[in-house]
């Protein structure tokens, strides 16, 4: 993927499968105590659509600032494109395309210029920058928006209009912090779209994410965070097998919902683990047959009165639940 | 998962593309000055045409001339010259790079995606720096006319133009000044940015030299002691208002030497108090 761009302007070809490397990072921020990120090891292929998700403080915003030359590590290696982040900014910024959680486009630019001075910036001659930036519109569907002001627009464009910019210079590796935070439903699922068929394209992509939907519609592989801490990293699919069960029982009764949770796991067949989940109780169990009739008769059995039952597929939740003892969403 | 290699282009040397990059943030600047003009030639107009008119035009009319006699506001012209001009350059500097970099490191961060240009992050600062310095210039060249005309009937600004003085002068001020709004900019947060004119640029203008002669402040004195004039050191706006007063008159003004040494010596310390107060806004 070399880019047409630079194409002439190279002095070498520096070829990795490795898109992203992080050795032991970490990041203690001035004011806090707290870690924010502590000894991160990750690699990220290239062409993959790699997720970090977690909740909000987890540690992602600074592990993706690490890698992107904006958060300065205080402790481990990032290395972006084969090149050191911390003693090479300036070259990784050429390498790099970001698309930030907050709409940090330049209000004192119409939406073309957005696209046309960052192509400039990039090194990109005049007549050249206009027409990328003339095709970025059209690609992103923001022809029409071309002369508007960046107050005048949706949020849903905006956020088209960031990732049109960051991909303007053709990066080899993409980051995006939070993409579809704050968007309505369709912008998110146009969103989703688009970053599908950069993927089809083989565009590396790094997103934060703390939906879970998201982070299993479109990851490769992700990485669940909390706390500064990578908890575990797989496919969705390998992510959501790690929990030993293929159902996920929710039962919601009053009472001791402790010894609920102990009653159920030791008379359902099957069950692996059971606990308190808020104001339920989860039961995770292998083998699906009669599981519903089981647990109610289990329960009343036991003097508890069930309010309400359901069953369910593991989800990235529950795989983030078995990790943490806590939901993602708080 | 597509089989994919991640081709690193390693482009050209980062020296090359940084300049290229820095050359697109003064463009880019130049854009947006060139979008909003009339503002900007309004909001520098306004206040040197006021201070004139005032002064100048209106004063001597309704006989509160400033000094006394019609010789008095004359010199009175001359002096308010130099210091109109060194007022219009200093508020460029706030106003062209302090108060937009208020609003880019605010609740927008608008300014990520010229940090995340290929350069190092102290020449996206210094670049602010330069496009304010070029605000400062066009303010300097289009009040000077009116700074110089702008006057009542026998009423006449004395100047003399000391070209190589003016010709360094300008260009000094302007980066100065212009470095004092990054400071300014980069150092007050940004909801305090509006204390800041009480706080700072209001004494500024009032002790700069703006409407007397620094050499004669040596009157006011508390004890035998000429505080105000030993005082009125510390303000920046003073060197460039004196500074314009040896390079457009033939009044007496404070040395030019001294002049020089501490324009370059504010502006290499403004320079690097907000370029690291620029770097701690945009890296954590």
């Amino acid at each position: 993927m070399a880019t047409q761009i630079h194409a002439a302007d190279e002095l070498s070809l520096a070829t990795t499968d490795v898109a992203i490397r992080c050795e032991k990072l970490g990041k203690i921020y001035p004011s806090g105590k707290v870690q924010a990120v502590i000894d991160l090891d990750l690699t990220v292929q290239g062409g993959e659509i790699f997720g970090l998700l977690g909740p909000n403080g987890a540690g992602k915003t600074t592990t993706v600032g690490m890698l992107t030359s904006l958060v300065i590590p205080t402790s481990g290696k990032a290395i972006v494109a084969g090149i050191d982040v911390v003693a090479r900014p300036s070259l990784v910024k050429q390498l790099i395309g970001v698309v930030s959680q907050s709409n940090n486009l330049d209000r004192a630019l119409t939406v073309w210029e957005n696209l046309y001075y960052h192509a400039r910036l990039f090194g990109m001659s005049a007549s050249l920058a206009r027409s990328v930036s003339d095709a970025a519109l059209v690609k992103f569907r923001l022809t029409e928006k071309a002369k508007a002001e960046i107050s005048a627009i949706s949020g849903g464009m905006a956020r088209r209009l960031q990732i049109a910019r960051s991909l303007l210079h053709r990066p080899p590796v993409l980051f995006l912090d939070e993409p579809t935070t704050g968007l309505d439903p369709q912008s998110r699922i146009a969103l989703w779209e688009i970053l599908g068929q950069l993927h089809g394209e083989g565009q590396t992509i790094m997103l934060t994410t703390h939906y879970m939907e998201e982070a299993d519609t479109l990851c490769d592989r992700l990485a669940i965070m909390d706390h500064g801490k990578i908890l575990a990293v797989d496919t969705p699919r390998g992510l959501k097998s790690s929990v030993g069960a293929d159902s996920i029982v929710t039962v919601s009764a009053p009472g001791d919902l402790e010894a609920l949770a102990k009653l159920l796991q030791h008379r359902i067949e099957g069950a692996t683990k059971s606990r308190r989940v808020g104001a339920t109780v989860q039961i995770d169990v292998k083998g699906t047959t009669g599981l519903l009739p089981k647990v109610i008769s289990a329960a009343e059995q036991g003097g508890f009165n069930i309010t309400d039952l359901s069953i369910a597929e593991p989800t990235l939740e529950d795989v983030f639940i078995s990790f943490t003892g806590k939901e993602l969403r708080d | 998962m597509p089989e994919s290699t991640v081709s690193m282009a390693v482009p050209r040397s980062t020296g090359a593309v940084s300049r290229v990059a820095f050359g697109a943030l003064l463009l880019r600047d130049l854009a947006v000055l060139r979008k909003n003009l009339m503002e900007f030639v309004l909001r520098t107009l306004i206040q040197p045409f006021l201070l004139v008119f005032v002064f100048l035009y209106v004063f001597p009319q309704i006989g509160q001339g400033v000094g006394g006699g019609s010789g008095a506001e004359s010199s009175f012209a001359t002096v308010l010259v130099a210091g109109v001009v060194g007022l219009s350059i200093m508020f460029q500097g706030i106003q062209a790079v302090a108060l937009p970099l208020a609003n880019e490191f605010g609740f927008t961060k608008e300014i990520e995606d010229r940090v995340l240009a290929p350069l190092p992050v102290e020449m996206v600062a210094f670049g602010k720096v330069l496009a304010g310095a070029l605000q400062g210039l066009i303010a300097a060249a289009i009040v000077f006319p009116i700074a110089a005309i702008v006057h009542a009937r026998g009423v006449t600004a004395h100047l003399t133009v000391h070209w190589w003085v003016l010709l360094t002068l300008i260009p000094l001020a302007c980066i100065m000044c212009s470095s004092f709004g990054l400071v300014l900019g980069t150092r007050i947060p940004p909801r305090r940015i509006s204390a800041m004119f009480g706080f700072i640029v209001l004494p500024i203008t009032f002790l700069g030299g703006t409407y007397y002669p620094w050499t004669t402040l040596s009157a006011v004195k508390i004890g035998g002691v000429s505080w105000l004039q030993a005082l009125v050191c510390v303000n920046p706006l003073i060197y460039v208002t004196e500074g314009f007063r040896a390079a457009l008159t033939t009044a007496p003004h404070m040395p030019l030497y001294v002049i020089y040494l501490v324009l370059v010596g504010f502006c290499t310390l403004f320079l690097w108090i907000g370029i690291q107060g620029f770097k701690s806004r945009v890296l954590s």
